[in-house]
């Protein structure tokens, strides 16, 4: 069980008034008609989905109902920190 | 081999049973094979044993981390169906379902297949047209299927609460007869015996740390016990990890790693002879041969690798099971645990070649890998055997999120993917 600091609420809850939305730090093409397949395909598709630190998108659904990243290790399921959306992490991977 | 047989069990008890022979060999890995399949569990050890039994290629070894089958093979619910919606997901679990009907006696280990039949129920009026949609279908591409509606679906499992008086009344299901569940353990040593027995060194206990590849060919794996093993060719089919051997290989691909949960409650006298999915309400159910309630539901939302998940969506499941089986309320769940599953972007697994020349990966199986167990092996083996996609394999290439031929069964499959 999570317990998640909303950055916005400015309060700890739990895992249950949040959803995981994958993948952090997507960035839409810039000039989407331009794109080819392989571009629309990493941009759909391709995830990182690595074993250890991972910055993901959350969204506090019955709380504020607004969006939030956060850094948290895959394996140990520890919260290294939350941050807002347009923000950047302070703990990332090393190499 | 030592051959099992009804006689061979009278011989062996006159001994105490003392005599039986070790079931595989615990061989020192050569320094080159054939082919290397990384990821010992169903799936694995799966297409070794075909690789040897259909293709003659006997010099392969197996490569696991941990023990046989102690990843997702030992992690899930042991539902065996092939009602996909799309012909392409249909023909190969249905490739699957015809060698399971014959694998016991294929492989001289009983692996406890039981056709007691599978019902997805339905709750709502398009959860029925789904339904209906999907075993029409079905049907057109030889699979069995049935329509049933709340009285018939009362009539195969009376112990359910079809009353109408719930929030989610079942409204029907589809019904398919020759659906069940098989014993997920006994797959896996069932392969695994049959593989050795055929030349398959099974090597347990050794990681994968890296590939060694050599202008863009993969020439052999490192590990972290035995060094350096070369091979011709070498299969991934390690589930949850694929995305992180893909990175030793260096390319991604579209899979994200979640907890998929389920529990299994004490044992109680035989009250369910059938196995009972419901998307709608999410939690499936069946009785283990042993009598205990076998209750899995969705993944976890978010990516992990640690081998369990979070108490909300157990939750979640059991209620849903509570909302089917008020009877079962005070029933105790014994144990709970979480397997990795990699799931894809639509619901179908990835049986591919890859960038890298003589590598290729057998993921992306998501939530339903067990039913597909026995085709799986059998379309990779070939795959790896002729260096070329099995033609039921060929749908399900890597590049197809890049050329956009997608096979969406996502909740198409009347299954809580």
């Amino acid at each position: 069980m999570f317990y998640i600091y909303c950055p916005h609420c400015g309060e700890h809850r739990e895992e249950e008034e949040f959803h995981a939305k994958g993948q952090a730090h997507l960035a839409r093409p810039l000039d989407p008609d331009n794109c080819t397949d392989h571009e629309w395909g990493e941009y759909l598709y391709m995830r990182k989905n690595p074993r250890g630190l991972h910055h993901e998108l959350w969204i506090h659904a019955t709380g504020c109902r607004k969006f939030f990243n956060m850094t948290r290790d895959t394996v140990s399921y520890e919260i290294k920190e939350v941050y807002k959306v347009g923000e950047r992490p302070t703990v990332v991977a090393a190499s | 081999m030592q051959h099992y047989s009804g006689f061979g069990l009278l011989k062996h008890a006159l001994n105490f049973h003392e005599n039986w022979q070790r079931v595989w060999r615990n061989p020192t890995p050569k320094k080159k094979y054939d082919v290397i399949i990384v990821g010992g569990g169903g799936h694995g050890l799966a297409t070794a044993y075909y690789l040897a039994k259909e293709h003659g290629i006997t010099n392969v070894a197996v490569i696991e981390k941990g023990y046989l089958g102690g990843g997702n093979t030992a992690r899930n619910t042991t539902i065996v169906r092939s009602n996909y919606l799309w012909d392409e997901a249909a023909h190969l679990y249905e490739h699957a379902m015809k060698l399971w009907e014959g694998l016991s006696q294929d492989l001289n280990y009983n692996v406890m297949f039981s056709q007691r039949g599978v019902l997805n129920l339905g709750h709502t009026l398009q959860d029925m047209r789904d339904i209906e949609r999907r075993v029409n279908a079905n049907r057109l591409n030889g699979i069995d299927g049935e329509v049933l509606d709340a009285k018939s679906v009362q009539e195969i499992v009376p112990i359910m609460d079809c009353s109408g008086n719930t929030r989610y009344p079942v409204m029907g299901a589809s019904w398919q007869p020759r659906a069940g569940v098989a014993r997920h353990d006994a797959v896996a040593w069932g392969f695994a015996r049959a593989a050795d027995a055929l030349g398959v060194d099974l090597i347990q206990q050794t990681e994968v740390i890296d590939m060694v590849i050599e202008d863009g060919a993969i020439t052999g794996v490192n590990t972290n016990r035995h060094g350096v093993i070369s091979a011709d060719r070498v299969g991934c089919v390690v589930a949850g990890n694929s995305s992180v051997l893909a990175g030793m290989a260096g390319f991604s691909l579209p899979l994200e790693s979640h907890p998929l949960q389920a529990l299994v409650s004490e044992p109680i006298k035989p009250i369910l002879d059938t196995v009972v999915m419901s998307n709608h309400v999410h939690g499936y159910i069946s009785q283990s041969d042993k009598g205990d309630l076998v209750i899995g539901a969705g993944i976890d939302g978010y990516n992990g690798y640690g081998q369990r998940g979070s108490y909300p969506t157990i939750e979640h499941t059991v209620a849903a099971i509570i909302e089917l089986f008020p009877m079962f309320s005070r029933v105790r769940m014994n144990r709970q645990w979480g397997g990795i599953v990699d799931t894809c972007p639509d619901a179908c697994p990835i049986i591919s070649d890859t960038p890298v020349e003589n590598l290729f990966f057998n993921c992306g199986w998501g939530t339903g890998g067990f039913k597909a167990t026995p085709g799986s092996g059998n379309v990779f083996a070939a795959t790896l055997a002729k260096g070329e996609a099995h033609p039921l394999a060929k749908p399900f290439s890597m590049f197809r999120f890049h050329n956009g031929s997608l096979i969406d069964e996502h909740g198409a499959a009347g299954v809580a993917h």
